[in-house]
């Protein structure tokens, strides 16, 4: 790790004029990805703004919506008697993140920022038509996710919170990468009034994605049997040491199958 | 309750342990403590054309920065090879050098090219992004079996092959193939494997200009053995000179058997800059430079009579050992692996070829069980695909080719003489743990929930307690296989045990005590064990091999037994008794026939305070040594069964239920002795399904750190069964044979077995090591695809 600043705001406009007074500051939230990417020095900003005291942590039910704070740790969210209520998806997505330690430290916006193609939140957000609240603007979740480890972010942007749509049904099942447990391929279905959403994570070679295939054949039957005649195409879909484009494609369909068992 | 032998008591050391309160090298720190950190290479094999250090050297806080050149210079000479083996055509060993920093070529990824020491570990790590280091890129060798018709490594090892080496009968082997009524041939690869100790390795080096003399904490499984290489072979100075000491370690597995580079570049360079250096390994350092285990590929035909006895076996073998030869590198294919090829079958005729070849990969050394493991693992896959292709249950087709429980001692037809052993009744006893007799109700069960359920067993053998010294010398070994236990017992009968055997998990603390309270009859907590410092133990070989209770021990009850017969002496003279007439028990020396007895203490204090002494034939004083050379190696052996279920869907394999059945001799703490079984198997479920170190073609580990190179965890590991039979070690008084090895031994083929078991159905028949989901996906779609033909 190189040398490098530290601060700790109370509040997001301190932590935004705290990062516009550093050439290459960093926004540091559960520091799960962020502090080993430092101690390896494959990054070295000039300054972290611990995002940690701006009181971005609140989770609550909104009517139509769940909201929750973007500092809320997975834990926080995995254990939490409203999104229990409300989204038990969620919860259990949270609850299957990481380990315990990972779990008590990661945070809902750092997951989201971060948007790793393998990271199990990226696909509740789109699969629960989600809003990300930033600190000047609200983007549809369809319009936040731009591409592999990239978001619509603007340079020192701050995610406050997201508002999940609650669903009528929901569940997430992840195939873990055996090694990191990571999502090798994870499969986020919600059922809505107006159709279903089937977000797939783990999976594409632009990060998360949504299967709109899928998707209008849970709407006319939610039921495993209306995913039989679907092919999933391996075009566009991560190939690596565990898992073929293939297998990937196999996994998408049986996890999607389980999804809705 | 008795503390003594066969007391499952809890580990003495584990307080320690469990509260943070070990002491591991990186936990000792100097003042004036300098830090290194190393200049590696980032390409597979290149020359190097240039290094410039100066803008290093410059740098905030460096204090220097050393490279090949300056270690030639000095005349250091690089970790030298502890074992070797004469080729099929006579020739020796091709025994490259190994500098400590590299000279003119780099030779893997990892390869330690500079060494930069600075005031702050931060200031080494941003002075050595300095270090520019110019390469002329080689072809990478990776691939083993093309690695003989690839780039040329080193210029002394023609072909790549460091050797080219046989055991056993070829003419009579080929003549058995040749007259068999069937030849089971088969293909097994034995994967790579990353040692990973939760420990990395460390080195806290220092020099003291008055004694001239270095003193280094280093994370070793056998201290004197690293003061001996370093100080004699390396540095060239009085082994006087060099204190080892090797605190608490945490896991070695093998990897901290050896001599590396970077303890003994921290040595040199103390002197140097006369100030003490610190070096820890990152786990990204550790997966690069570790000595890696196994990487196989064993081409085996096993012949059978009319009758399905075995009647030949022959295996061909290349290795891959890596960039450089590690210290027990040659060992472990040949006389680890060789030497076990009999298993636990009578087979009237074996020959073995085995090819160590060089490629630009990390060493490759012994890892938990060495050589033996992949002997048994190519064994036990034949064993299965024998019993398949003649149409027989798999523990009946063992059962007819089993060394009868008469044969013993059994002479193999590979150098090894079986002492004793009983395989039909761990056989039984395993089966009967996992209820083996109703398996194909389970497996209909399964099949009705769309799974597919396997069984698979292994029957194994292993060689522990590795010796005698006078056998290792004649096949190879340049060291010495006894071990030595000195027993100080204090004025008020409390004891120090010294051992050269060392711990780092395996819990000597507690069973070395529980011998001494066994034969001496003193509470456990009397009993202290002082291990891993060159300046406090007599001189040892460490911990591997499974040796330290089988060679270690012994030596312990051989020191034991010294100290009794003076303490028998004392109690005669105090007593006023002859000698022969002293009985000792539990801790009480007693006068046959009449009602005169003294405690131990008694007898230790009289030994301190003489004013009552027989001086005329006895020194003051109690403390007593030993060195112990056993007379043969133990055989530990046994049966392990595993069950597993596949998922069709998504080719997971769940290892449902295990079952193992071991033969370790007498055991001095089963409690101990299960979690060494427990550990075991754990290790062996990770490389049948789980680990995989992974080169690229260019020679880059993509496997380098825990997101790509997959440990067991707790939850992907059954509940294990595990029981014991018994038939003692005849040569040992403790009647023991080791158990550290023996499930990472018996382990894989159980599972890979069970898993081909599992797919029978469809008609696989293979599959190799780590069945990963992906791999086993692919197999089942593969067979449909043939089905659908
Ligand atoms: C061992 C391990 C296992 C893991 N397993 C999983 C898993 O199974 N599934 C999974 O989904 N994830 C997993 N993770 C990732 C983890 O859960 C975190 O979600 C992730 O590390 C990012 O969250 P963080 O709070 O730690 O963010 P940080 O590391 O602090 O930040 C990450 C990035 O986001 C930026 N950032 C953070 N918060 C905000 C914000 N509010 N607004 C704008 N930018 C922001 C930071 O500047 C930084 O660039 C794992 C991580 C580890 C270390």
């Amino acid at each position: 790790m190189y040398s490098t600043k530290y601060v700790k705001p109370n509040s997001t406009s301190e932590a935004l004029e705290a990062i516009k007074s550093l050439n290459e500051g960093k926004f540091l939230a559960g520091g799960m990805t962020l502090i080993p990417t430092l101690k390896q020095r494959l990054a070295s900003p000039d300054g972290l703004v611990d995002i940690s005291g701006c009181k971005l942590d609140s989770i609550s039910d909104e009517g139509e919506t769940l909201r929750i704070g973007a500092m809320s740790r997975h834990v926080s969210v995995a254990e939490s008697a409203v999104v229990k209520k409300v989204i038990p998806a969620l919860a259990k997505l949270a609850e299957g993140i990481g380990d315990r330690q990972v779990r008590n430290r990661g945070t809902l916006g750092g997951s989201v920022a971060n948007n790793d193609p393998s990271a199990c939140y990226p696909s509740a957000v789109l699969a629960l038509k989600a809003t990300v609240h930033t600190n000047n603007r609200s983007l549809a979740a369809n319009d936040f996710f731009t591409g592999m480890f990239e978001t619509a972010l603007e340079e020192d942007e701050i995610i406050e919170s997201i508002s999940f749509s609650k669903p009528i049904n929901a569940n997430y099942i992840k195939f873990p990468n055996p090694a990191s447990r990571y999502a090798m391929v994870g499969v986020f279905v919600a059922q809505f009034d107006d159709g279903v959403r089937v977000a797939v994570t783990g999976a594409g070679e632009g990060g998360v994605f949504r299967h709109e295939e899928m998707e209008s054949a849970l709407s006319s039957n939610f039921s495993a049997d209306s995913l039989k005649s679907i092919n999933i195409a391996s075009d566009g879909l991560i190939s690596d040491l565990h898992a073929s484009s293939e297998y990937r494609a196999n996994l998408i369909k049986e996890m999607t199958k389980r999804a809705v068992a | 309750m008795s503390e003594g032998i066969g007391a499952s008591v809890l580990r003495k050391e584990d307080k320690k342990f469990l509260t943070g309160k070990g002491r591991y090298t990186d936990d000792i720190n100097r003042s004036g403590q300098t830090h290194a950190y190393f200049v590696r290479s980032d390409v597979a094999h290149a020359n190097i054309k240039s290094i410039d250090t100066k803008a290093a050297s410059a740098a905030s806080g460096v204090v220097a920065v050393y490279t090949g050149e300056d270690v030639a210079a000095d005349g250091i000479g690089g970790p030298i090879c502890g074992w070797v083996v004469p080729c099929r055509d006579g020739s020796p060993t091709k025994e490259p050098p190994h500098p400590i920093l590299a000279n003119g070529k780099v030779r893997y990824v990892g390869d330690h090219v500079a060494v930069v020491i600075a005031e702050t570990l931060a200031q080494a790590k941003s002075a050595a992004e300095l270090v520019e280091v110019e390469f002329e890129e080689l072809p990478a060798v990776v691939d083993l079996e093309s690695a003989s018709s690839s780039a040329e490594i080193h210029k002394e090892v023609p072909d790549n092959c460091y050797f080219d080496w046989e055991l056993g009968d070829e003419a009579s082997t080929d003549k058995a193939l040749e007259s068999a009524s069937r030849v089971v041939k088969l293909q097994v690869k034995n994967n790579r494997l990353v040692p990973n100790a939760m420990e990395p390795r460390a080195a806290l080096a220092e020099y003291d200009d008055v004694s001239e003399s270095y003193t280094l904490h280093t994370t070793s499984q056998n201290p004197q053995l690293t003061r001996l290489v370093i100080a004699a072979f390396m540095f060239q100075i009085p082994e006087s000179k060099l204190r080892v000491v090797a605190p608490d370690v945490g896991g070695g597995f093998g990897s901290k058997i050896y001599v590396y580079a970077e303890e003994a570049v921290c040595t040199w360079a103390s002197k140097k800059i006369n100030r003490p250096i610190k070096w820890t390994a990152d786990r990204t350092q550790a997966f690069l430079s570790d000595a890696h285990g196994r990487d196989h590929i064993n081409n085996v035909q096993l012949a059978l009579d009319d009758n399905n006895k075995i009647i030949g076996l022959r295996v061909d073998t290349i290795c891959n050992l890596g960039s450089y030869l590690s210290a027990f590198a040659v060992s472990v294919p040949t006389y680890l692996h060789g030497t076990l090829l009999s298993g636990v079958y009578d087979i009237p005729a074996i020959y073995t070829n085995v090819k160590g070849m060089a490629t630009t990969t990390a060493p490759v050394d012994a890892y938990r069980g060495a050589g033996r493991p992949e002997a048994t693992y190519l064994l036990e896959r034949t064993m299965d695909a024998a019993a398949r292709e003649v149409g027989m249950d798999p523990t009946e087709f063992r059962r007819l080719n089993f060394i009868p429980k008469d044969a013993f001692p059994y002479q193999t037809q590979v150098a090894l003489q079986y002492d004793t052993g009983d395989y039909e009744p761990q056989l039984d006893q395993a089966m009967e743990m996992i209820d083996y007799k109703n398996f194909e109700n389970r497996r209909s069960e399964a099949a009705k929930r769309g799974m597919y359920r396997g069984i698979g067993v292994s029957t194994y053998i292993e060689a522990c307690g590795i010796a005698p010294s006078a056998v290792a010398g004649a096949l190879g070994s340049r060291v010495g296989l006894y071990e030595s236990a000195s027993v100080r017992v204090d004025p008020t009968g409390t004891i120090t045990v010294f051992t050269g055997a060392h711990s780092h998990g395996q819990g000597h603390a507690t069973t070395f005590a529980q011998i001494v309270s066994e034969k001496l009859g003193v509470p456990l907590a009397n009993v202290d064990l002082i291990h891993g410092d060159s300046e406090k133990n007599s001189f040892g070989m460490g911990t591997y091999g499974s040796r330290s209770l089988a060679v270690g021990g012994a030596a312990l009850v051989k020191a034991l037994d010294k100290v009794i017969e003076k303490s028998k002496k004392i109690a005669a003279h105090l007593m006023e008794a002859s000698v022969e007439d002293v009985e000792f028990n539990e801790g009480k020396f007693a006068i046959a026939g009449t009602d005169k007895e003294k405690a131990f203490g008694e007898i230790a204090l009289a030994a301190y305070v003489p004013h009552n002494y027989p001086h005329e034939t006895l020194e003051p004083g109690l403390e007593e040594s030993a060195f112990y050379d056993p007379l043969n190696f133990t055989y530990p052996s046994g049966a392990h069964i595993a069950e597993v279920e596949v998922d069709p869907a998504t080719g997971v394999v769940e290892v449902v239920d295990w079952a193992a059945c071991d033969d370790f001799g007498n055991l001095i703490n089963p409690m101990i002795v299960e979690g060494q079984v427990h550990g075991g198997i754990a290790q062996g479920i990770g490389q049948a399904l789980l680990e995989n170190a992974h080169y690229d073609e260019n020679g880059q580990l993509l496997t380098a750190s825990y997101m790509d190179y997959c440990m067991p965890r707790a939850d992907d590991l059954p509940s294990f069964k595990v029981g014991y039979t018994n038939t003692p070690c005849t040569h040992n008084d403790l009647g023991v044979k080791g158990c550290g090895e023996a499930g990472a031994i018996a382990s894989p083929p159980a599972i890979i077995n069970a898993v081909i078991d599992a797919l029978s159905p469809l008609g696989i028949t293979d599959m190799s090591m780590p069945a990963t989901p992906l791999k086993v996906w692919k197999a089942i779609q593969d067979s449909q695809s043939v089905a659908a033909e």
